[in-house]
């Protein structure tokens, strides 16, 4: 079949390749961008290891063909840290992460980040049951969830503080 | 896991799409949210030659007030459909039943056209649909026909949509004020479909049931609607006996496969039980 040209902002920065219909983000992301940070995981939606951003919304990009996202803007994990607000080297979703021991194992971890990024934008000061319906979408077999949730209630806090700084 | 290859089109109007479907004919799928479609590729349940992208098509996307009807577009995604502040006043089923379906990241991608079209009996929207008195507004070669949802799902993966028709809009009558209302969806896990679900719609007037509306998700071979649960509440006030009256009669029309969310009996005791629960939901609902 014939290849499609696709122009994408992935973490800033625009690329413009031929992609194959059928080729799912994912695998764009990780084998022509090398962009390996969002996991392949189940493939059939329901994990979110490969959770992204397309757009402002938090997509799995197993789900979802590389030809659909031409003129799209994408964020993965590896763009996360360029956002931090207070010019930190971490984001605060992932020094929530780091200080809260919110990974074991941290397959899930790329996936999560992006998430709990964009449910935090949805989101600013979420309660614990909201957190947990938010990042409903990504598993974790290691953790159990509570220092996930620790981890966000971290990022939102340290959020809020540093708005409060920048204002 | 790769879908096979297909060619891609990605049209900006219905009249595009609609052409598209002519010309490719059975070779084509359209493709909406794709969280149905895609994984049936990967696993090669489908192999289309050709994806029709229905997600450029603006037309297609949102929700309007139309005298006492609500019209949402066909790719109108569960999230929109959960915030949507129209919805909440006037359609407030749709909009607290979206919340159960799927996940955050699938309610971006998944559309309520995708949901009812797929005709996949463990979808809730279908039910919705019949509980709400939808019509279904499919678009084709000949112009547009309406179809209520309570007679458009014929089977597992079947519906009346034809072959070179597009699901373009549901139009939904808006709830009059009083009206009660419930989803109930016994699922494991977020993100699974229904073991069962039930959906009401139910006014009360001199204390009495005046309306009553049921359909039932995933415990037949489409959504179901029970009918003479319906009439064992109507015309006469709510009751433990009626409740159980209805929820009898639910059971009964049931035809459930067994898997891995339980055998027949269980998911046809489930089935009553959701009913249960959904009506006295409903109730505490009606004013």
């Amino acid at each position: 079949m014939a290849k499609k040209l696709i122009s994408v902002k992935v973490n800033g920065r625009v690329q413009d390749k031929a992609v194959e219909p059928r080729t799912l983000l994912i695998h764009f992301l990780r084998e022509e961008l090398n962009l390996t940070g969002a996991h392949i995981g189940c493939e059939t939606s329901h994990c979110g290891a490969c959770t992204v951003d397309v757009d402002g919304h938090s997509v799995k990009a197993c789900t979802h063909l590389a030809v659909q996202c031409d003129g799209s803007e994408v964020l993965t994990v590896e763009g996360l840290a360029s956002l931090a607000k207070d010019g930190g080297v971490l984001h605060a979703v992932q020094e929530g992460f780091y200080k809260e021991h919110g990974l074991q194992c941290g397959f899930c971890t790329p996936g999560m980040l992006i998430r709990a990024y964009r449910f935090l934008q949805e989101n600013p000061s979420p309660s614990e049951t909201e957190i947990r319906a938010g990042m409903a979408g990504n598993l974790c077999r290691c953790t159990g969830y509570q220092n996930i949730v620790k981890a966000v209630q971290y990022a939102a806090a340290k959020l809020q503080q540093t708005e409060k700084v920048t204002a | 896991m790769i879908p096979p290859a297909f060619d891609y089109h990605a049209p900006r109007s219905v009249g595009e799409a609609l052409s598209l479907l002519g010309t490719l004919g059975s070779d084509a799928k359209l493709l909406a949210g794709g969280h149905s479609l895609l994984p049936m590729m990967k696993l090669r349940f489908a192999q289309p030659a050709h994806l029709i992208d229905l997600n450029r098509i603006p037309a297609l996307r949102g929700i309007r007030d139309d005298g006492g009807d609500v019209v949402i577009g066909a790719m109108t995604v569960e999230n929109e459909l959960i915030a949507s502040p129209l919805l909440r006043a006037k359609l407030p089923l749709l909009a607290e039943a979206a919340k159960l379906i799927a996940d955050p990241q699938v309610r971006n991608r998944g559309t309520i056209g995708g949901d009812l079209a797929h005709g996949d009996p463990a979808n809730d929207h279908p039910a919705l649909a019949i509980a709400l008195d939808a019509t279904l507004v499919l678009e084709g070669p000949r112009g547009r026909r309406g179809v209520k949802a309570d007679g458009f799902f014929v089977g597992p993966y079947a519906t009346a949509l034809a072959d070179d028709e597009i699901l373009v809009e549901i139009r939904v009558p808006a709830l009059p004020n009083g009206t009660g209302w419930a989803y109930e969806k016994l699922k494991r896990k977020t993100g699974d479909w229904a073991t069962a679900a039930a959906a009401v719609v139910l006014r009360q007037a001199g204390g009495k049931v005046t309306h009553a509306r049921i359909a039932l998700t995933n415990v037949g071979p489409t959504a179901l609607r029970a009918t003479d649960a319906e009439k064992a509440l109507l015309g006469q006030p709510l009751s433990d006996a009626s409740i159980a009256a209805a929820a009898t009669a639910a059971r009964a029309v049931t035809d459930p496969a067994a898997d891995l969310r339980g055998d027949v009996a269980y998911k046809t005791a489930m089935a009553g039980q959701m009913v249960q629960r959904a009506i006295r939901a409903a109730a505490a609902r009606c004013a």
